[in-house]
């Protein structure tokens, strides 16, 4: 077998492992409590019987090993188990959400990668002049402010000082693909101003990694011209840590949706998670914990085999 | 003061000028923490500087409250997060072997969800109170203190004052206090800095999100929070509150930097 596949197989399974634990850690979470998940769930003035009630429903009077074996094979299945607060099956309340969700992530990442790589080619390309002590500032201020301010912010002053934008974003399957992306634009802005700094800095960094090689050197002693060293020479050996970073930042963009779903009222899963968690709805909030989990890692693990499959010393061993 | 950066010394003024108003909060507020004073957000007036909140309290009174709230949510979580990360990264990094393999795998594990999707699980069976915030915050936190000590104490591990006091019979204890800690200090402070800013937003976002400090004590989170819906009306009561974190952040962002900067430049030994 190719080495290479063997590696990837290799991060695949240890990708699949981690979920695995990851899933054991989810359940053990909502038992950390010393004391009874009723109890909590139902407070301090439940009436036996409803507690009686509700362990049955959750299953408290079996063992934790087989529950979560049970809840595993339910998971597996495609069974995530019913909400608590409405009986409702969770994976079909999930699914229209879930979709919502990565509609928005989707859109978010479309407008943010590409700006961020071209913004961070553009700080290379004036290193040390204004224009990149500028994105580096922005950079600093953006990492410190929380994501709900820049929400709040873009939507006082865009969504009601200037009238541009629905301040709420509420979507349906009726309104055509312009409406919906109109109506997702304050978020979709949002989430590249939260995710832009970090990725731009990281590939300005990979870049001028890279702009220290010997090779790049003799591509400028030829008399290329600044923008051919970058795109020809510097950039394909930069993909790969660029990737990981855009990887990293989609997972990270993935987490920062439940914030800003909440902030502009959008019907995916972060809200979800968050109405069900004050709520103590605690199969809900397992089920999401455990879809955020498998993305993030996903994701994480997706960025490892870019990074595996770009480095031509693997693909090519002597 | 000579030798500071003029950023550096800003960072340090806000970072005072906050941690001053949150010791000091009962003796600045000018109204009671859940007193109403007025009507319903009121404009910024001569008797409310900020104007009121969205049942008529005072906001400056519930951001000063509110200060002392967070800060000292974020800086106990801080606390706690360094010492359980640095003692355990050490420990692991003296241990060694199949225990250090152990320990630094289930913090990988514990990495892998993301923090917050993994505090809001946790936070759905707890009730939700100052000290199980605090407990769960600077646990979750710790994971990344834990990388920072241990990569630090394994570097120094292998020094030759390390082993002249392991060879001298010291006890493990001693070489984890004594030998490693001073040594793994200064980049742990500045890493502190980070993580102080961490727990801020962190908190500030639970109490947004209405898992965190819960009414009517204030907190900044929890101030947006009454106060969002005003926003629609051209009401900008909730963006007070999150430029005081925003400025919290960024300033003691800038002290950490400094910091950053002055350790490794004495590392480096160059320059001075």
């Amino acid at each position: 077998m190719h080495p290479v596949l063997i590696l990837v197989v290799q991060r695949i399974a240890l990708g699949l492992l981690l979920l695995f634990a990851a899933s054991i850690l989810i359940f053990a979470g909502t038992m950390i409590l010393p004391g009874d998940v009723a109890q909590s769930i139902l407070g301090q003035s439940a009436t036996p019987e409803a507690l009686a009630n509700l362990r049955a429903e959750l299953g408290l009077n079996e063992p934790p090993v087989t529950r979560y074996f049970n809840w595993l094979f339910g998971v597996l299945q495609g069974d995530l188990g019913t909400a608590l607060t409405n009986g409702q099956d969770i994976a079909t309340s999930m699914g229209r959400r879930l979709s919502n969700t990565l509609f928005l992530a989707f859109w978010a990442a479309a407008v943010a990668v590409p700006l961020a790589i071209f913004l961070g080619l553009v700080a290379v390309l004036y290193r040390d002049r204004w224009p990149d002590k500028l994105i580096s500032g922005v950079t600093l201020a953006s990492i410190s402010i929380p994501e709900f301010l820049i929400g709040y912010v873009l939507m006082y002053f865009v969504a009601v000082q200037l009238g541009w934008f629905s301040t709420v974003a509420m979507i349906s399957d009726s309104m055509s693909l312009l409406e919906k992306l109109s109506v997702i634009a304050l978020p979709v802005a949002v989430l590249t101003l939260v995710v832009l700094a970090h990725m731009m800095r990281m590939t300005r960094a990979a870049i001028l990694n890279v702009m220290q090689s010997a090779y790049i050197e003799t591509a400028e002693l030829k008399g290329l011209s600044a923008f051919t060293v970058i795109f020809r020479h510097a950039f394909p050996n930069a993909i790969a840590p660029i990737v990981n970073v855009v990887m990293i930042n989609l997972a990270y963009l993935v987490v920062g949706v439940v914030v800003i779903e909440v902030v502009f009222v959008y019907p995916g899963m972060g809200q979800y998670l968050v109405d069900h968690v004050s709520k103590r709805d605690v199969p809900v909030v397992q089920a999401c914990g455990l879809v955020f989990a498998a993305v993030y890692i996903g994701l994480n693990m997706v960025a490892d085999i870019v990074s595996i499959l770009a480095n031509p010393r693997l693909r090519h061993p002597k | 003061m000579r030798g500071i950066p003029v950023s550096a010394l800003i960072g340090l003024f806000f970072t005072g000028l906050y941690f001053l108003g949150a010791i000091f909060a009962p003796f600045i507020a000018p109204y009671g923490l859940s007193e109403v004073v007025g009507d319903v957000w009121e404009p910024s007036s001569s008797r409310h500087l900020l104007g009121t909140d969205s049942i008529g309290r005072d906001l400056l009174t519930r951001m000063i409250y509110g200060g002392r709230t967070t800060i000292f949510i974020a800086t106990m979580a801080t606390l706690l997060s360094f010492v359980t990360g640095s003692v355990l990264g050490f420990l692991a990094a003296v241990l060694g072997g199949w225990m250090d393999q152990l320990m630094s795998r289930l913090i990988d594990l514990l990495m892998s969800i993301p923090t917050l999707i993994f505090a809001l699980v946790v936070l759905s069976v707890m009730p939700v109170t100052v000290p199980v915030l605090i407990v769960v915050m600077g646990l979750l936190d710790s994971t990344r203190v834990y990388r920072l000590a241990r990569a630090v104490a394994v570097d120094v591990n292998v020094m030759d004052f390390v082993e002249a006091a392991r060879l001298r019979g010291e006890g493990r204890g001693w070489i984890i206090f004594r030998e490693i800690l001073p040594n793994a200090l200064s980049p742990l402070i500045a890493e502190m800095g980070l993580r102080f800013i961490f727990a801020v937003l962190f908190v500030s976002t639970l109490s947004f999100l209405g898992l965190g400090v819960q009414p009517p004590a204030a907190d900044w989170g929890g101030i947006v929070k009454e106060n969002k819906d005003g926003i629609v009306y051209g009401i900008p009561a909730a963006l007070v509150p999150a430029f005081a974190i925003a400025t919290l952040a960024i300033s003691v962002n800038l002290v950490a930097d400094w910091i950053l900067n002055r350790t490794t430049s004495l590392k480096g030994g160059r320059g001075g």
